[in-house]
């Protein structure tokens, strides 16, 4: 047991690293490492920009989506190579957020199902940060239950015509291309009727539109089709198959190790440190510090559980399921620890200004994120389920519209 | 980054494992916890035969030699099989004082005898409520006799000798307490078992008077040496609570699969299934924790007091909280007496006492975190 790289490991890690300084955008740093839960932002320039150039930069170093083949804008990279780039990449990842669904979900997808045109055509420039993807499945009546979706593909000769609307999709109104699923036949049980697409966000009859979030931001998008067409070449496994195709899409997206998810520890255990409470430092006090001890076991539990799953591909195993736990305890934990946060400042707690006294007011606008955390790419409950179902083994739900064709299921409850 | 366990160790927990469920099947504990023996006498002798009580025990001093890692990997096995034998009292509180403090003459005596099975060792350090401090040793240590009374002491009915915690001083502070080994079948003790929650490991009360004893490290130091005792034998218990966990984990999800209610296996409601992926939540990040605590204990690394702690209160918290819903999920059936639910119940919260309550290492956890960071 140790926490040793192979000398293998060691000279990629080190290539990496001297590539990181001779390249990154320093002017960049302070900003960027400073903590921050939940979307980066830049004083005075677009994280896009800035996210774009810095792409490009690693692309042409041969840095960018490394774990690609050569020839789709790659380095062939192993799975241990990988986490050691995002380890050396550090804070200057945080400008990668913008490529994170092309590069974990909508290439991958391209590269498994799609022609070798389209994945010469799109992967190389989805990897350099040329174009940006982003992901359509989620629909205001199929959230959980994605696979009763009810966006329509209709095939008219050799292209197909989809109407229908998209929401949540992050990105939407700085993407290039989609990643779209849609019904393409009602008369079959749901999941049969599927079949997935990717188009160009600016064909006709695509509309975005920005949501006001509950923490009054505007980070995802609702997207309407009307009469938009999409030709058949841009198809993606074979018409009725889109619910595996996904399945594909969706496990990219549960590998994805190494990236570390924010739990809030290391922030509350220094605004613990530093506030002054009538009897002492918050810090002195045994209930604060019974709290503070449980977040910060379940903090290193998952960083030592990432690292499992890392030695495991350092070895060239595939990792267990143990790293499914992590959004759930995490998101959790936010939600918890900005919760407790505001109660130590009493009815102070209740202020969102970005003063001293708030400290910039982080927790309270950890308090207003956080239940995204907890719905995002798989809600706490269906988490559970495949915990429940994946690991354990234990039998799925009973489902009522299993075997029910799309256009029979009900559709409302009253 | 290698955060494993290498072959060699996991075919020796495959090997520990196949042993415990030959040779302590749930009969086995029941035989203890009815109170038909105060431990398992056949197992002892064959864990000593197998070689796992003096794993961790230089060869040097009759033990394997091989390792902590080693013992971790038995340790988890033993908790998992819920066995009923001084191991924890002997293998990680007296045979670690003695690693970490005794002379070479005390180690030939001791540390032989407990890898042949010979000699069951225990660590006297509570005296009634409290956790560890310094201030809760009331026992007294002059001209080489003790006089006091310690209790619970774990296993204390059926050990052959103590390591003992004596006060020696009175300036308040940490230099006031010394260590002693006492040889309990000399005289000069009076042993009185009491009745615990979990009678698979005995409790005892030992009353001192005038007896002879015979120090363990130096005069003052006892303190520093039992921290260190304490922390390593976190690690080590954290190991068994992880392996009760599982099991209780993997009891409840059996009983999910098997059971019918309302026509269907009770395993397919999401009620049920959420309880067990919480279940699991917690048994992983134990288990990932207390491979962070083997890591620094067996490399005696600086960060073994944070690492310990965390190991320590994860693993406390996993196997309460496996335990106690694997009862949930069994119904009514886990609360009676014949099913093996209320063994890993009992257990999971005596081990959450045994070292320390949970919020005493909550302390020494934000203690040892500060200290880092102020680093």
């Amino acid at each position: 047991m140790n926490f040793d790289d192979t000398p293998q490991e060691a000279a990629f890690r080190e290539t990496a690293r001297k590539w990181v300084e001779a390249n990154a955008p320093k002017e960049f740093l302070a900003e960027l490492s400073k903590s921050s839960l939940g979307r980066i932002r830049l004083a005075n320039h677009d994280i896009v920009d800035v996210g774009k150039a810095w792409q490009k930069k690693k692309a042409e170093g041969n840095w960018a989506c490394l774990h690609w083949p050569k020839e789709y804008g790659g380095r062939g990279a192993t799975p241990i190579e990988r986490v050691i780039w995002q380890q050396e990449e550090g804070v200057y990842g945080k400008l990668t957020q913008p490529f994170q669904i092309g590069e974990g979900m909508c290439g991958p997808t391209v590269m498994a199902f799609g022609s070798e045109d389209a994945k010469r055509r799109h992967l190389p420039k989805l990897a350099a940060g040329e174009e940006i993807w982003c992901q359509l499945f989620s629909e205001p009546s199929a959230g959980s239950d994605v696979a009763g979706l009810r966006t329509r593909a209709e095939k008219k000769g050799d292209n197909w015509v989809v109407n229908g609307q998209k929401i949540w999709t992050s990105g939407a109104h700085y993407s290039d291309y989609g990643l779209l699923i849609a019904r393409t036949d009602p008369n079959v049980p749901k999941h049969k009727g599927l079949t997935m697409f990717f188009l160009d966000m600016k064909s006709p009859g695509v509309e975005v539109r920005p949501i006001k979030q509950a923490n009054g931001m505007q980070e995802f998008n609702e997207v309407y089709f009307t009469d938009v067409v999409i030709p058949d070449s841009q198809r993606l496994g074979a018409v009725g198959e889109g619910w595996s195709v996904s399945l594909t899409t969706l496990m990219n997206e549960r590998m994805s190790i190494g990236s570390r998810l924010a739990t809030g520890v290391p922030e509350m255990f220094e605004f613990c440190s530093n506030l002054m409470m009538e009897d002492g430092l918050a810090i002195d006090d045994p209930a604060v510090r019974s709290k503070l001890a449980s977040w910060a076991v379940k903090s290193s539990g998952l960083k030592y559980t990432s690292y499992r799953a890392i030695s495991a591909l350092s070895k060239g195993e595939r990792p267990g399921p143990e790293n499914s736990i992590g959004k759930l305890v995490s998101g959790m934990m936010l939600q918890d620890i900005a919760t407790y946060a505001m109660d130590l400042q009493g009815a102070a707690g209740v202020l969102t200004g970005s003063d001293e006294e708030t400290v910039q007011g982080q927790f309270q606008q950890m308090l207003l994120s956080s239940p995204s955390m907890r719905i995002a790419g798989g809600t706490d409950e269906i988490l559970r389920n495949i915990i429940a179902e994946r690991v354990l083994g234990l039998p799925g739900d009973i489902r009522v519209d299993k075997d029910v064709p799309y256009n029979k299921i009900p559709t409302k409850g009253r | 980054m290698n955060f494993d366990f290498s072959d060699d160790q996991k075919q020796l927990r495959d090997q520990a494992r196949k042993f415990l469920t030959e040779k302590c099947p749930p009969k086995a504990v029941r035989m203890v916890l009815d109170g038909k023996a105060p431990y398992d006498k056949e197992l002892w002798k064959s864990l000593a035969e197998m070689g796992f009580l003096g794993v961790a025990i230089p060869e040097d001093f009759g033990g394997a030699g091989a390792g902590h890692l080693e013992l971790c990997v038995i340790a988890e096995e033993m908790g998992r099989a819920n066995a009923p034998v001084p191991f924890s009292s002997t293998v990680y509180l007296a045979a670690e004082a003695l690693l970490i403090a005794g002379s070479d003459a005390q180690k030939k005596k001791w540390l032989p005898a407990i890898a042949s099975g010979e000699a069951i060792g225990t660590l006297a350090l509570f005296e009634g409520k409290g956790n560890p401090s310094p201030k809760n040793v009331k026992l007294t240590a002059a001209n080489g006799v003790l006089n006091g009374v310690k209790k619970p002491v774990p296993d204390g009915a059926i050990a052959d000798f103590a390591v003992v915690a004596a006060r020696t001083g009175s300036s308040g502070r940490d230099g006031d307490i010394s260590l002693f080994i006492v040889d309990l079948k000399d005289g000069g003790v009076e042993v009185k078992s009491l009745t615990n929650l979990d009678p698979t490991r005995g409790q005892a009360e030992i009353t001192f008077r005038d007896c002879k004893a015979e120090p363990l490290g130096a005069a003052g130091e006892g303190w520093s040496i039992l921290t260190q005792v304490l922390d390593r034998a976190a690690v080590l218990c954290a190991f068994e609570q992880v392996g009760g966990s599982d099991r209780a984990l993997e009891m409840g999800r059996d009983y999910a699969l098997d059971r019918i209610a309302f026509g269907r296996q009770i395993g397919s409601f999401q009620a049920v299934k959420h309880m067990l992926a919480d279940m699991y939540v917690s048994a992983t990040l134990a288990r990932s924790n207390s491979y962070y605590g083997a890591w620094a204990l067996s490399t005696n690394a600086s960060e073994l007091p944070e690492a310990a702690a965390a190991a320590r209160i994860s693993a406390t918290q996993a196997f309460q909280h496996c335990a106690k819903n694997n009862i949930q999920v069994h119904g009514g059936m886990g609360f009676t007496w014949e099913f093996d639910c209320h063994m890993y119940y009992r257990r999971a919260n005596a081990m959450a006492l045994g070292l320390g309550s949970l919020s005493y290492w909550e302390d020494q956890l934000i203690d040892r975190m500060r200290k880092k960071n102020a680093a």
